[in-house]
């Protein structure tokens, strides 16, 4: 970029450019935010990328996650460590992967591991109610939460195992008309 | 498997493994060739055999993973081998080891290498990871640092390809950098952005479906105005200054022709001004604004001919064919996945489990707001199932009840609709008249009788859709078909309002006191008919936009003040503002239609129209931010969009009509507008195509005549046969495929219990003897033994399971 930056160098932001569906300028703007968070954490200068990582409790409380019933998976899926802890890379690549460009066969990937709770590649019937309690802030009763999780998997399991296995998912997701527009965070 | 396999007798013949070792990881590389004598039809015996093989190749070791997972319930271990699955590839966790990157390309790139009995599974591998690698790398998931060392991956294989590929990959990447800077431009091009991201992050999706729809019209509007401006009104304003000449329609002194001047004379009283403004005649009535003032004929310019009234005619057909084709593109995406929701079992729960949630919301009310009506959404839905099943269980007594009641209902309905109809009809005649007797009493009155169609139209489409909806409480629908239901009433009430207007309107014109009318029409009264319809339509337009503006100031804002300050039971039944989707969507459908209809009439509406919806969404926008709640019953953003554009559609068809008649049917207007010259608007066109070189002019007739439309006709219809008959054929294919997917979950069901069996078989064997296992002795397995290092799969068949019939 023209611009005389010094957080990044050109070489970081072309390869930025690439890997994700943001241009020079939001990248910088994301790198401010990212800094916000935690400004005696976060260096101004990224040229020679340093090894930081904003906490889990810091990112949640980003406007753009706030309100959001499943913050704390989502910024777990995209920690390395699992956790929840965000290099600067895993910050970006979140918001990429969020975005209004991103496309739908990325978002379902990230859907399916975020509503995944126990990581064992199939949303059980124990991650729907996690879900579903989590969504609606446990105020179903328990007898309504298990009818909509029969409901759910019976409606969207093909080869079934009573659970849902991400080829369940993907299709399901495929037939779903508000994922696109409603899977998005506006950064 | 073989349970269900037995059905189809099929035999396994040879089994071989090969182990690979490298690196310390161990691999299992299974191939099984089936011998198959399948005796059910043909077609499924390949996609069995594949399925099989697929599903144990793929996925044997995922069910080796499977089967300690489920028998030791302890803590998830990840198996280094489960990374080889390609249908896992894009499933990892993020790792932090980079180290297992390369390790995994590695060991993934020798399996390839010595597969050798399995070769199309092996092109099937690498095959996927061809796509892999041919989409951009920001499509991937993967973390970033990988995501780093795949482009620079990809950037050595570059360089080693020829020049000519390299310069096009650059090429390539160059113009992606453009299209991409370029829609960024555009983007922020874009009209109301940070206002729409506003409300985005306070309502939610489905308001915003309205506010883009605001501003679809708004750019539909302005183009038809520059269509009409650039066609219609510049050659006749450009005239002084381009040195033409204009040719006027002749005044050949006929009655007809008679066009008594409607501007004020002597003392003009102010407020006869503002009556002006308000309902088009007075000084207004002789200008751009009116049909009638475009009374010229040809324009001749240094080298052409401009033909006004040609281009009058056919201005009017390209804007219609526009906004027609422009809402079909707009409805496309949203049609088809409509079509795909409703061929299968439509998914409410999990729809709305998984992609309920609005990830845009950032407000704390929003937030709470939407987590209100997911819930009241997922409690209708669990009524809706309860009401199937009473339904279902409706004794015949009840149904006869039911039907009655309906039947009775929908008299009632059409009989409310009728007594609207005649008393809009009433009122345009009442209304008409008053003005041609033209007794000046009193300002306001005359407004008022002036504007008498109108208000009876907003005060019939005010009540209708209350009374519509109290009465669908009777007749017991579901839910979701009851809100459909009202709608439909609603919006039939609105459109058919305005027809019906236009119908009363003709009816006076062509209604003279000698029956056959000399003219055509009634040319005592209407010297102009076609001003005085643009001036109708110009009224409604003026008094749809004071009733919206007038409706917020005066009723919702004191209403949220009354709510917010006043506590008594009845503020509390009354409630804040609900923006209700629908209402106002049908509102500036009716404005839109209106605006199709008067433009022909009127060549200066679309302008008004223009600026009218522009206003209307500053008005919107302030209303919902300060005013209103989202509604208890969210409307879908998808097929909302999809709704608005059907409703549109509907509009547009409705306003094609009354233009097509008056430009067949009616006698034009001697006295004034462009078609004086001819009898009725449509022949200017036969006339200007008999003035074509022959050649063309046969051409066209041709196109014309009716044998070109018949069989044009024929082969449409030839054409949307095979579309549903491909369509048909589709759907079956895929109900095949379903049931293979299901096959395929008990293929894998048997194998995770037969790899269990072998486990523990191999872990008590290999405990005995090693020398023991190349004995076992397979029923079926011939040269099983030979490959065999250790006995693992498939080493006795269980007797009950005969694969053989």
């Amino acid at each position: 970029m023209g611009n005389k930056q010094t957080t990044f160098t050109d070489e970081q932001l072309e390869a930025y450019q690439d890997c994700t569906f943001f241009t020079c300028k939001e990248i910088l703007r994301l790198h401010s935010r990212y800094r916000e968070l935690a400004p005696h954490l976060v260096p101004l200068d990224y040229t020679n990328n340093p090894d930081i990582k904003v906490p889990l409790t810091l990112i949640i409380t980003m406007p753009e996650l706030k309100e959001n019933p499943f913050r704390e998976r989502i910024v777990e899926t995209f920690s390395e460590d699992g956790q929840g802890n965000l290099s600067f890379n895993d910050f970006v690549d979140m918001f990429s992967a969020l975005c209004e460009t991103s496309p739908r066969e990325l978002k379902t990937i990230y859907a399916f591991k975020i509503y995944d709770f126990n990581r064992d590649n199939f949303i059980c019937k124990e991650d729907l109610q996690k879900t579903l309690n989590k969504l609606t802030k446990g105020e179903l009763t328990p007898e309504e939460v298990a009818l909509v999780c029969d409901k759910a998997i019976e409606e969207a399991d093909l080869d079934g195992d009573s659970k849902l296995s991400f080829s369940d998912f993907e299709n399901m997701i495929s037939k779903a008309p508000d994922f696109l527009s409603n899977f998005h965070i506006r950064i | 498997m073989f349970s269900s396999l037995s059905r189809n007798s099929v035999n396994i013949c040879r089994c071989s493994e090969s182990f690979i070792e490298s690196s310390g990881e161990r691999l299992l590389h299974l191939t099984l060739s089936l011998n198959c004598n399948l005796t059910v039809n043909g077609t499924h015996e390949y996609c069995i055999i594949r399925n099989i093989i697929h599903c144990v190749r793929s996925n044997h070791i995922h069910l080796y993973f499977q089967v300690f997972y489920t028998d030791c319930s302890g803590k998830v271990t990840s198996n280094p081998l489960l990374d080889q699955l390609p249908s896992y590839q894009s499933l990892l966790y993020r790792r932090k080891s980079s180290a297992a990157g390369t390790k995994r390309r590695n060991s993934s790139r020798m399996r390839l290498g010595s597969s050798g009995s399995g070769k199309w599974a092996s092109s099937t591998i690498s095959r996927q990871e061809e796509k892999m690698a041919q989409r951009p790398i920001r499509e991937l998931a993967k973390t970033m640092a990988e995501k780093r060392r795949d482009k620079t991956q990809r950037l050595e294989e570059a360089c080693d390809l020829s020049s000519w590929r390299q310069w096009r990959q650059s090429t390539h990447m160059y113009l992606r950098k453009l299209k991409v800077e370029s829609q960024e431009l555009l983007l922020s091009l874009q009209l109301w952005r940070g206002d729409i991201h506003l409300i985005e992050g306070m309502f939610g999706t489905g308001i915003l479906s309205y506010f883009f729809f605001l501003r679809f019209l708004v750019m539909l509007n302005l183009i038809i105005f520059l269509l009409m401006f650039g066609f219609v009104m510049l050659p006749i304003i450009i005239v002084p200054y381009v040195s033409g000449n204009t040719t006027y329609n002749l005044n050949n002194g006929s009655p007809c022709s008679v066009y008594p001047s409607s501007a004020r004379r002597g003392l003009v009283i102010f407020h006869e001004y503002i009556t002006d403004l308000l309902s088009g005649g007075g000084f207004l009535e002789q200008t751009y604004l009116f049909y009638g003032y475009y009374k010229v004929d040809k324009i001749q310019f240094a080298h052409i001919t401009y033909n006004l009234p040609l281009a009058y005619l056919l201005t009017t057909l390209a804007y219609l064919l526009l906004s027609l084709i422009w809402i079909v593109k707009r409805s496309a995406t949203g049609f088809k996945r409509n079509l795909v929701q409703d061929e299968d079992r439509f998914q409410s729960f999990c729809n709305k489990i998984f992609a309920g949630w609005d990830f845009c919301i950032t407000n704390e009310n929003a937030a709470r707001l939407k987590r209100n009506s997911l819930l009241y959404e997922l409690r209708t839905d669990l009524e809706e199932e309860r009401i199937k099943q009473k339904i279902a269980d409706r004794t015949r007594k009840e149904r006869c009840r039911i039907y009655l009641i309906r039947l009775i209902l929908n008299l009632f309905v059409v009989g409310v609709l009728a007594g609207c109809f005649y008393s809009i009809y009433k009122a345009t005649i009442f209304s008409q008249d008053a003005q041609m007797n033209n007794v000046k009493e009193n300002f306001v009155l005359d407004l008022i009788i002036e504007y008498l169609p109108s208000i009876v139209i907003t005060l019939a489409n005010f009540i209708t859709p209350l009374l519509f909806s109290i009465i669908i409480n009777y007749e017991d629908y579901s839910p979701a078909f009851e809100i459909r239901f009202t709608l439909m009433r609603c919006v039939f009430m609105r459109l058919t309002s305005i027809v019906i207007l236009l119908f009363s309107l003709w009816s006076q014109i062509t209604k003279c006191e000698v029956d056959p009318c000399v003219c055509g029409y009634n040319h005592l009264l209407y010297s102009c008919w076609e001003t005085r319809i643009g001036q109708e339509m110009y009224k409604l337009t003026i008094f749809d936009s004071i009733i919206i503006a007038a409706v917020t100031i005066f009723v919702e804002f004191p209403r949220k003040l009354l709510v917010k300050y006043c506590e008594c039971g009845l503020t509390k039944w009354w409630g804040q503002q609900e923006f209700a989707i629908p209402q106002n969507v049908l509102e500036i459908v009716y404005g839109q239609t209106i605006c199709w209809i008067g433009t022909f009439y009127c060549p200066l509406l679309p302008a008004i129209c223009t600026i009218k919806y522009f206003v209307i969404f500053y008005i919107k926008k302030v209303s919902l931010i300060n005013n209103c709640r989202p509604a208890t019953r969210p409307f879908r953003a998808s097929s909302s969009n999809f709704f608005f554009l059907g409703v549109l559609l509907i509009g547009l068809a409705l306003a094609c009509l009354p233009v097509a008649v008056s430009v067949a049917q009616m006698n034009s207007s001697q006295a004034c507008g462009p078609f004086v010259n001819y009898t009725k608007s449509w022949e200017v066109l036969p006339t200007t195509v008999s003035q074509l070189p022959s050649g063309v002019q046969t051409l066209l007739i041709a196109l014309s005549s009716e044998a070109f439309a018949v069989s044009f006709f024929v082969f449409t219809c030839l054409a949307m046969f095979y579309v549903i008959a491909l369509a048909g054929a589709h759907k079956k294919v895929i109900n095949q495929l379903r049931e293979q997917l299901v096959m395929e979950g008990r293929d894998k069901h048997f194998l995770i219990q037969k790899l269990c069996q072998a486990q523990s078989l191999s872990a008590n064997k290999s405990s005995v003897s090693k020398s023991h296992s190349s004995r076992m002795s397979p029923s079926y397995h011939t040269s099983f033994s030979s490959n065999f290092n250790e006995g693992l799969f498939l080493a006795h068949p269980h007797p009950s399971s005969s694969t053989h019939v």
